[in-house]
């Protein structure tokens, strides 16, 4: 009797909470959304059609263009992300954990600023600056003398989708730079002085020591923008709208999720084959973390500050 | 039920008042509505207007915000607390609320033989065998344009293609003004202020639109496709940069009275009237040669219905067929200058360009756009698609021919009469 554990109650106590509501919002929401995606409507029915609703969407080539499409587009978004937006933090977190900078702190809260600004002001803000009519961007080319650069960017198919990329790139840099700049501070001062000793200075020390020491917050980031870009969604509505224009330049698996489920002006929405899209969004980015975490993630080399 | 409770409350309450005699039968009517910009016009002037005739009717108006419309009224009609009188989406929307027994046949109501068949075809079913709404207003399509630019160029209001190009041609050598205002950027335009404003003339207008119903017209036959070869010749007179303007952009550039002519829709009428500082007219899209018949578009958008579980049938018909009547065309059509009311009847409307887009009622023949009945029904759909083709016309990214058979591929792989 006296060896039997006891039951912990405060644990499922404390933990109910957090479990329930979580349970809930998350877990429930998800797997009813996957559930959807197994059935569709016929004559005001919901019938179980099994993975017919998968097979439209990668086979029939009408969904299937849009599909490949939008799945394309949304590695191209997060290509530029990973090319321009995390070696742009990392310089910046480089430059501003350098001892002789001043006014470190205003560089970085101007920088962090617009990642806590909302998607629609970003939008709206950028699509104003990028105006050919209003905008300020013609105006400013023109008075050094460039205005022959200047082009509707995000009119044109071929720079919408990097118009809008790089739009999210200045949003959001500062993440980046601050979790960067976060590992850079914990590496002890001990390590960079010997170093010094060794005759590794400068850029070598940023090389040779530093780069090292930050990879994993670099492999953590890179996470996030895949996690991130990959239902990105907001940016993309509020500049374009829903139909993702120029003649679906820009259609990411967001907009094209939204345009199915909801509806579309004459368009009536579909909630089963959104659930669809949703399903596969779902899969690609599971895979995609599964990757990272078992592939790159238990391989990469960790050293003991 | 909260919603019941309280109309039953405040009839019991109207009767108490009234106290005797006829005021037993009183009834009050509740609108459901997405127009909650027309609330005050129906409060000020239609609701009177009607209940000094009927005073043992009254009507509440009760509108919810348009981007919610068919959800709430959908939820509403389900749960059984919906307004006796539904105002009507065009085509599908209403006819799916038809199908599923939430709105009434109107077809015997006497008043709908003062509407034409173009101005019913949104609110019947398919075969047209029954009709549901009534309908309240169209928008029609055309060209806006700076009479005070007109006359410093000492220009005159083109009436066929060439004129119009050759008009577009002299407002583009002055240089003073942007000759159209129009972007592609939002997509939507092109396709219902370029194609379907201009289009009718081309297939004219319903003989076209119903052949492309009934199959027996394809959307790569050249009436389909010429609009699009048209379109790509707009693009050299759209300001600089149009891939990226949007919608508000080109407004504020008309009224601003930096471009000359703004394709249309009447609904610009009273913001226009608000914003611009110069005299505006109106033309309708210019016919192909001199003397042919000109086709416009005139589009069906607002109907009202009644409610199958109404429990004041009688009240809730005899308010429906005023709303039919002469009378309450001329309180809604001078109230809302732009949003024109659909009776046979014709109406002294005092605004000077609702008048001018109207006039042209007479003179040519209607039709609606052409993507609206039937033909947007499925995956693809024909009207998301055209508003792409048409951008694409317009910039010159695939020819009109290419254009009419991705959306003839795209229609007849799940339309039937088109395959």
């Amino acid at each position: 009797m006296a060896d039997r554990p006891r039951i912990r109650w405060h644990i499922l106590v404390f933990l109910a909470p957090a479990v329930l509501v979580y349970s809930a919002v998350m877990i429930f929401p998800l797997f009813n959304t996957l559930r959807l995606a197994l059935y569709t409507e016929v004559e005001r029915e919901r019938v179980f059609v099994g993975l017919e609703n998968f097979r439209t969407l990668f086979f029939d080539p009408v969904w299937a263009e849009q599909f490949w499409n939008a799945l394309g587009n949304n590695f191209w978004f997060f290509l530029i992300h990973m090319a321009v937006q995390n070696p742009i933090g990392i310089a910046l977190a480089a430059l501003l954990s350098h001892k002789r900078l001043r006014f470190a702190a205003l560089y970085r809260s101007a920088i962090f600023i617009p990642t806590i600004l909302s998607f629609v002001i970003v939008g709206f803000a950028w699509k104003l600056i990028l105006s050919p009519i209003w905008g300020i961007a013609p105006s400013m080319l023109d008075a050094v003398g460039l205005k022959s650069l200047f082009a509707p960017w995000l009119g044109r198919e071929g720079s919408a989708l990097t118009t809008l990329a790089l739009v999210s790139v200045w949003q959001f840099v500062g993440i980046p730079m601050m979790l960067i700049y976060a590992a850079l501070l914990s590496i002890p001062e001990e390590i960079l002085e010997a170093g010094e000793v060794d005759g590794i200075t400068g850029t070598a020390a940023f090389w040779k020591i530093k780069l090292p020491l930050i990879l994993p917050s670099i492999g953590i980031i890179s996470i996030l923008t895949f996690v991130g870009n990959f239902n990105a969604f907001d940016l993309i509505y509020a500049a374009q709208g829903a139909l993702a224009g120029p003649d679906f330049a820009t259609d990411i698996l967001g907009t094209f999720m939204y345009r199915t489920f909801f509806g579309f002006q004459l368009q009536l929405g579909d909630p089963h084959m959104g659930s669809a899209i949703a399903g596969a969004m779902f899969a690609i980015i599971l895979v995609g973390v599964c990757l990272y975490l078992f592939g790159i993630q238990t391989r990469m080399r960790r050293y003991q500050l | 039920m909260t919603r019941k409770t309280t109309t039953l409350g405040m009839a019991l309450a109207t009767t108490a008042l009234v106290a005797t005699g006829a005021a037993a039968q009183d009834v009050t009517l509740t609108i459901e509505s997405w127009r909650n910009d027309d609330l005050t016009l129906w409060q000020d002037k239609i609701i009177p207007a009607f209940e000094a005739e009927h005073p043992d009717i009254s009507i509440r108006f009760t509108p919810s915000a348009p981007a919610e419309y068919n959800a709430v009224l959908n939820s509403k009609l389900d749960a059984g607390s919906a307004g006796d009188l539904i105002t009507c989406r065009p085509f599908d929307a209403s006819l799916a609320l038809y199908e599923d027994g939430h709105l009434t046949d109107l077809s015997d109501l006497d008043a709908m033989d003062n509407f034409s068949d173009v101005a019913k075809s949104a609110w019947q079913t398919d075969d047209g065998s029954a009709t549901f709404c009534v309908p309240m207003a169209s928008v029609i399509h055309g060209f806006i344009y700076n009479k005070e630019a007109f006359e410093e160029l000492d220009l005159a209001v083109p009436e066929t293609e060439a004129e119009f190009f050759a008009v577009l041609d002299a407002i583009k050598e002055d240089g003073s003004y942007i000759p159209m205002a129009m972007g592609t950027n939002d997509q939507w335009e092109a396709a219902t202020m370029g194609y379907n404003n201009i289009g009718p003339n081309y297939w004219k207008g319903e003989d076209g639109r119903l052949a492309l119903i009934a199959g027996e017209q394809k959307l790569t036959d050249p009436q389909w496709t010429a609009p699009y070869a048209t379109l790509n010749r707009w693009a050299p007179y759209l300001g600089d940069g149009y891939e990226a303007q949007t919608y508000p952009d080109s407004q504020n550039l008309f009224t601003l009275g930096r471009a000359a002519i703004y394709p249309a829709g009447s609904w610009e009428i009273a913001g226009f009237n608000q914003q611009a500082f110069f005299e505006m007219g109106a033309f309708k899209p210019p016919v192909r040669n001199a003397g042919d018949t000109c086709y416009i578009s005139d589009h069906t958008d607002i109907g009202i219905g009644m409610n199958a579980d109404t429990e004041h049938p009688e009240a809730a018909r005899t308010f429906l067929a005023w709303v039919a009547s002469p009378e309450f065309a001329e309180i809604f059509g001078n109230a809302l200058p732009g949003f024109f009311p659909l009776s046979s009847t014709p109406v002294e409307l005092e605004d000077p360009l609702a008048q001018e887009f109207a006039s042209w009622r007479g003179e040519c023949e209607s039709t609606i756009r052409s993507t609206y009945q039937i033909l947007s029904r499925g995956t693809p759909n024909l009207e998301n698609e055209t508003w792409g083709a048409s951008v694409a016309a317009i910039k010159g990214t695939k020819t009109p021919e290419e254009l009419g058979e991705e959306l003839q591929d795209g229609l007849a792989s799940w339309y039937e009469p088109q395959q």
